[in-house]
């Protein structure tokens, strides 16, 4: 009984809830239908939500240190237009599209940072801002979609990486694992990393410390702009097009993904490495009802929903608890 | 003890205002290597802003801090820490979420070289936070989270995090305010033997028993102002007491009222209460018709009691009565239901509804206990409020301007009128005169013994609480000391005066 | 309660300006006449489809004044209005309605005790709706747009015309009406605003702070619902996709841009509904103008931030320093 309230009182804890959740559902699955229980089945999830994993990695960081970000499947969507007119109507070679898109969602988030931090407003309100902000702008390049046909961007599109038995991923997927793994690095091996887990625990305190607050609250959002726009640039590999109508509701996805992972929504707990737990179990849910044939894919949605409230209820009951004791 | 005859810090001459008030005038301080100096007074008297400008937070409007006999001036918390003050604050200003090692070494990791990638080098992060820990005696797990353990040892941890890089001075602001008895002698123990590694320690505290037991200097303020410096053993607890408290000498000697009360049946009666870090159990009886005054010093537990008695907080044991209502009250709106009403000693955080107009603020208590139908016509609303308005002299434009706008004393007088409405048979009054003129303090020490000095004896029951000695003596019927969160004594009017309270505060406790 | 006039005067004024500027640049801008006994014009097309955000910010103004925030609002306009819609073909009129406003009932059950009694944030709280909430509608009609075609009676509310002005006005005057009633005869407007200005303050009070968050809760989600019914009928169909989608944002700006904080306190319906105006003033002429109407959403984000920023405790500080 103690090792059980040790496990649980452990800031671990829902990190590991989430990777048991993954599996189980992968179980069911592979024993309720046949074709589930394949390796390709589990990489398509990866090579579908590549870009998902990107925005949750950019996300997580955003909720560890105490704020949410809303804008980022908007900055999604601009990445797509802007690249897309870039690569179409000003002929630019793509390799500058890339590198000038992902400074530019930079850009954006550095810019909600500093309206954040310096106007002491609640990232929610400004983020919210900053995704209809990016909406518009993506309407104002163009209303209908715009078609890549850029010769890197259909390569990249068409690519796929073999790996043992036949099974393949796509690049994609790669630069999500290593967008990933970076994001595994930067958390626990840099000042930066634990300066975010600071502020998400206590921001006053983290002043009171002498940590650089200022500048790693604008570094934050400029970091899940970048995943933003890294994410768009992804997204665009996988649907050859640039629209403004792409990712909506991604951000809700994101954070929804970043909670099962085991991050806490307040902030200071929880791993990146949630980020992958999270977009895999959304996913599995996803492919789940899919096979199963006769629930809609609604019920994903309100799936999801009942996912995050009692991730949430769970982690206000042991904060309770905590306090109380 | 002290071990050189010169000071590591001195403070002279030091002055510092903000606008309608004087915080500091002509302070001086001193502190000597291998010494544990107290920083003694009351609410208001400097200390914390005395801290602040040690520390780089203020800077003083003229006077002079010397560290080594160098002149310095910090103007921003980096500088007094990268001069060698370290300062500790009573709410331990750490990241509960992340690791004791961590937070031992945030700002400043130890990191591997740029081979390793110039990551964050954990191994020596975690022994490094074991080596300080180690220099006072500590041996925990420094990788489990800080919220794992209690509020003494993350003050140790806090300590530690001041002391990794070398530190000359250690500050430590009011350490022991939420610690038990336990708790705290460890943290004596660390204190001694930082003292004997030759580290200057002020402490800054209200508590005489951690004062005789630790410090080898004291130096006292009230109001802004050194009192003096004193060798702990050559001052004793009651002169310090009087030095703290005592009546200045230009104000009035107690009047005495000789007409004595009548009081009635029991309007309040609280058995065994008690709450964990706040107050051991208390026993405490009072009347209709009479003021019963708390008096002690601050961290004595009177506020403490006070919102337990009002349900503020739940009490962990015991139980209040008044007439025809026993139990523990666990909100609040019990309390009120019961005729119990309670004025805040912080009005601009637990009182004042700062943008409501003044009208608004007078009547909620009432309307509150009401519900939401509208307890009288707007006419008479107006004619209430306007009636508190003139028979406290409150000072406002209207009836309608926002309370915000008002002074000190007059936003005070407005919530007592909010308590007043209520028509309650036990007002709590804590720190009701604090910010309020000498002439007015008088008049409502006069208007609160009206209240329950009726000639039929069924008057309200007020229970008084200051910090002012001669304002306690002067309005009660009975006082009732307070001492280290425990009763001390109950005594009659004309039992005492002010110089046997101070007597029963400053005692030793028999037992220890 | 008295909202003194100068409060309103900056958003009255914003609300003159831009109909002084509509009515340059759009020909017959102001154009009233009356056909078929109804009366038509820019500007009544203005109040109507002003109509559901009105709605949405009356509630949304009493969440924000106790500090809260409701980002579900949208989500309950689709629910109220997928549940009308399946109901009304089979159980008529009135149990559809009922069924709406009882499902609206649910969510802000829901989200209340989310934020009174469990104790999460509001933003968390409602979001959890938010996400949930829309599925459940799409779930209702299969993401499918589903028409009603009868009874006709349904289009009424949406659609019809009493008195020669559309009825949607009469709702949100009712609505409004009972609402500043409520406040100004009972004690309710005092308690939400000692609320949001000081919640500890409240308590030691006697202020009873869960119940009333609780009943903010409610009240908005039951003016989203009325808004959702109000757009069901007007488009004769439920379209859980897209019906009130970002309504929320929408909400939170008018009580905004009609001078109510984010931080709580003092709230005003009247500046919450001219911000409403304001908003669909701006869209109303912005598609007039065959701009592409996409713009409106960067304008309203620009509005967003400059009204927040100036609202920012960061220009008080500077002073104080």
């Amino acid at each position: 009984m103690k090792t059980f309230r040790a496990a649980v009182a452990a800031p671990s804890f829902t990190a590991w809830v989430s990777v048991v959740l993954m599996v189980l559902l992968f179980i069911v699955g592979a024993s309720s239908y046949t074709g589930f229980g394949s390796t390709q089945v589990v990489l398509n999830l990866l090579i579908d939500n590549a870009f998902l994993l990107v925005i949750a990695v950019g996300m997580s960081f955003v909720i560890l240190s105490g704020g949410i970000d809303l804008s980022m499947g908007s900055v999604l969507a601009l990445t797509t237009m802007v690249a897309a007119w870039l690569l179409q109507v000003a002929h630019w070679p793509a390799g500058l599209v890339i590198v000038t898109v992902l400074l530019g969602g930079a850009a954006f988030g550095a810019l909600q940072g500093v309206v954040v931090h310096v106007f002491r407003l609640q990232p929610f309100i400004v983020t919210l801002a900053g995704m209809f902000l990016a909406r518009g702008l993506c309407f104002l390049i163009s209303e209908d979609s715009i078609t890549i046909d850029a010769p890197l961007f259909v390569t990249l599109s068409q690519t796929q990486i073999p790996l043992f038995g036949g099974a393949f991923v796509s690049p994609g997927a790669v630069i999500a694992l290593a967008v990933l793994g970076a994001g595994l690095w930067v958390a626990h091996c840099t000042a930066f990393g634990r300066t975010v887990y600071a502020l998400g625990g206590s921001e006053a305190s983290a002043l009171m410390m002498g940590l650089a607050v200022g500048r790693t609250k604008i570094a934050v959002y400029a970091l899940s702009g970048f995943c933003a726009s890294l994410a768009g640039v992804l997204f665009a590999f996988y649907m050859l097009s640039g629209y403004g109508q792409h990712a909506q509701g991604v951000e809700l996805d994101a954070i929804a993904a970043v909670v099962i992972g085991g991050t806490v929504l307040t902030g200071g707990y929880g791993y990146v490495a949630g980020a992958l737990s999270g977009v895999l179990v959304l996913g599995l849910i996803q492919t789940l009802i899919a096979f199963d044939g006769t629930l809609s894919s609604w019920w994903t949605k309100i799936v999801i929903g009942a996912l995050l409230f009692v991730f949430c209820a769970v982690q206000r009951l042991l904060s309770l608890k905590k306090v109380s004791a | 003890m002290a071990a050189s005859a010169v000071p590591v810090l001195e403070l002279s001459g030091i002055h510092k205002g903000f606008p309608g008030v004087k915080a500091l005038s002509d302070v001086r301080l001193r502190l000597f290597p291998g010494e544990v100096h107290a920083l003694m007074g009351q609410n208001g008297a400097g200390k914390s802003t005395l801290i602040k400008v040690l520390t780089g937070l203020y800077t003083p409007d003229a006077g002079e801090i010397r560290l080594d006999g160098q002149t310095i001036a910090p103007s921003r918390t980096e500088d007094a820490q990268s001069l060698g003050i370290r300062t500790v604050y009573q709410e331990v200003n750490l990241c509960t979420n992340l690791s004791v090692a961590e937070n031992i070494c945030a700002g400043r990791f130890p990191r591997k070289s740029l081979l390793g990638g110039g990551r964050i080098d954990w191994g020596a992060v975690n022994a490094e936070a074991r080596r300080v820990l180690a220099q006072m005696d500590l041996d925990i797990d420094v990788t489990a989270p800080l919220s794992r353990y209690s509020l003494s040892v993350q003050q140790m941890v806090a300590i530690a995090r001041a002391l990794r890089i070398s530190a000359r001075v250690l500050i430590l602001d009011e350490p022991t305010s939420s610690l038990d008895d336990a708790a705290v002698q460890r943290l004596f123990t660390v204190l001694r033997r930082l003292r004997e590694q030759g580290l200057a320690i002020l402490f800054v505290t209200h508590f005489l028993e951690q004062t005789y037991a630790l410090a080898d200097r004291i130096t006292v303020m009230r109001n802004g102002e050194t009192e003096g410096e004193y060798l702990a053993s050559e001052l004793s607890r009651l002169a310090l007491v009087n030095k703290m408290v005592g009546a200045p000498p230009d104000q009035q000697p107690t009047r005495l009222d000789s007409r004595a009360p009548t009081v009635g049946e029991l309007a309040l009666k609280a058995e065994g209460l008690s709450r964990r870090g706040a107050l051991h159990p208390l026993d405490l009886e009072l009347r209709r018709g009479e003021v019963l005054g708390l008096a002690g010093l601050l961290g004595s537990g009177r506020t403490e009691t006070a919102r337990l008695l009002f349900g503020a907080d739940a009490a962990d044991a015991g139980h209040v009565q008044t007439q025809g209502r026993t139990g523990r009250w666990h909100s609040p709106r019990e309390a009120i239901a019961a005729g119990v009403a309670f004025c805040s000693e912080d009005r601009k955080h637990e009182g004042a509804i700062l943008d409501l107009s003044v009208r608004d603020n007078i009547l909620l208590a009432l309307q509150a206990r009401r519900g939401l139908r509208l307890v009288m016509s707007r006419e008479q609303q107006q004619a209430l409020a306007d009636d508190y308005i003139r028979r406290l002299g409150i000072k406002t434009a209207s009836a309608d301007t926002p309370i915000g706008q008002l002074s000190g004393g007059n936003q005070q007088k407005a919530l007592l009128a909010r308590w007043l409405a209520t028509e309650p048979a036990v007002l709590i009054l804590d720190e009701p005169t604090r910010g309020i003129d000498v002439r007015a303090k008088e008049d409502l020490m006069d208007a609160v013994r009206a209240l329950a000095h009726k000639e039929d004896g069924k008057g309200m029951s007020i229970l008084f609480i200051s910090s002012e000695l001669p304002e306690v003596l002067h309005c009660s019927d009975r006082v009732l000391v307070l001492r280290d969160r425990r009763a001390a004594g109950v005594y009659r009017r004309g039992e005492l005066d002010e110089r046997s309270v101070l007597e029963v505060i400053a005692t030793e406790p028999a037992a220890a | 309660m008295k909202f003194p006039m100068n409060t309103l005067a900056r958003p009255l004024a914003a609300l003159a300006l831009l109909l002084a500027v509509a009515a340059i640049f759009v020909p017959g801008f102001l154009h009233l006449e009356i056909k078929d006994g109804h009366l038509y014009g820019s500007l009544v097309d203005i109040l109507h489809r002003a109509a559901p955000l009105m709605l949405a910010a009356l509630g949304m103004t009493l969440v924000i004044a106790t500090r809260g925030i409701d980002v579900s609002v949208g989500a309950v306009v689709a629910i109220a209005g997928t549940v009308a819609c399946v109901l009304v073909g089979s159980h008529g009129l009135a149990v559809a309605f009922a069924a709406a406003l009882g499902a609206a009932l649910l969510c802000g059950l829901w989200n209340g005790l989310l934020v009174s009694a469990l104790g999460l944030q509001p933003i968390i709280a409602t979001l959890i709706l938010m996400v949930a909430g829309r599925g459940l509608a799409q779930l209702l009609t299969d993401g499918q747009i589903l028409t009603v075609y009868e009874p006709a009676s349904f289009f009424w509310l949406g659609g019809g015309h009493l008195l020669g002005l559309p009825v949607s006005l009469f709702v949100v005057a009712a609505v409004a009406g009972l609402t500043a009633q409520l406040m100004k005869r009972t004690a309710l407007g005092l308690f939400i605003q000692t609320v949001g200005i000081n919640p500890v303050a409240a308590r030691l009070a006697g202020v009873r702070t869960a119940a009333i968050v609780f009943f903010v809760y409610v009240y908005c989600s039951l003016g989203a619902s009325l808004a959702g019914l109000i757009i069901a009928s007007n488009i004769k169909s439920a379209d859980a996709n897209n019906a009130g989608l970002l309504l929320e944002l929408d909400a939170i700006l008018a009580v905004t841009l009609g001078g109510g904080q984010l931080s709580g306190g003092k709230f005003s319906l009247a500046g919450s509904l001219i911000g409403a105006l304001i908003i669909q003033t701006l869209t109303s002429t912005i598609y007039a103008l065959g701009v592409p109407p996409q713009v409106t959403m960067v304008v309203k984000a620009v509005v967003v931030f400059a009204v927040c920023i100036s609202q920012s405790s960061f220009w008080s500080s500077r002073r104080t320093a």
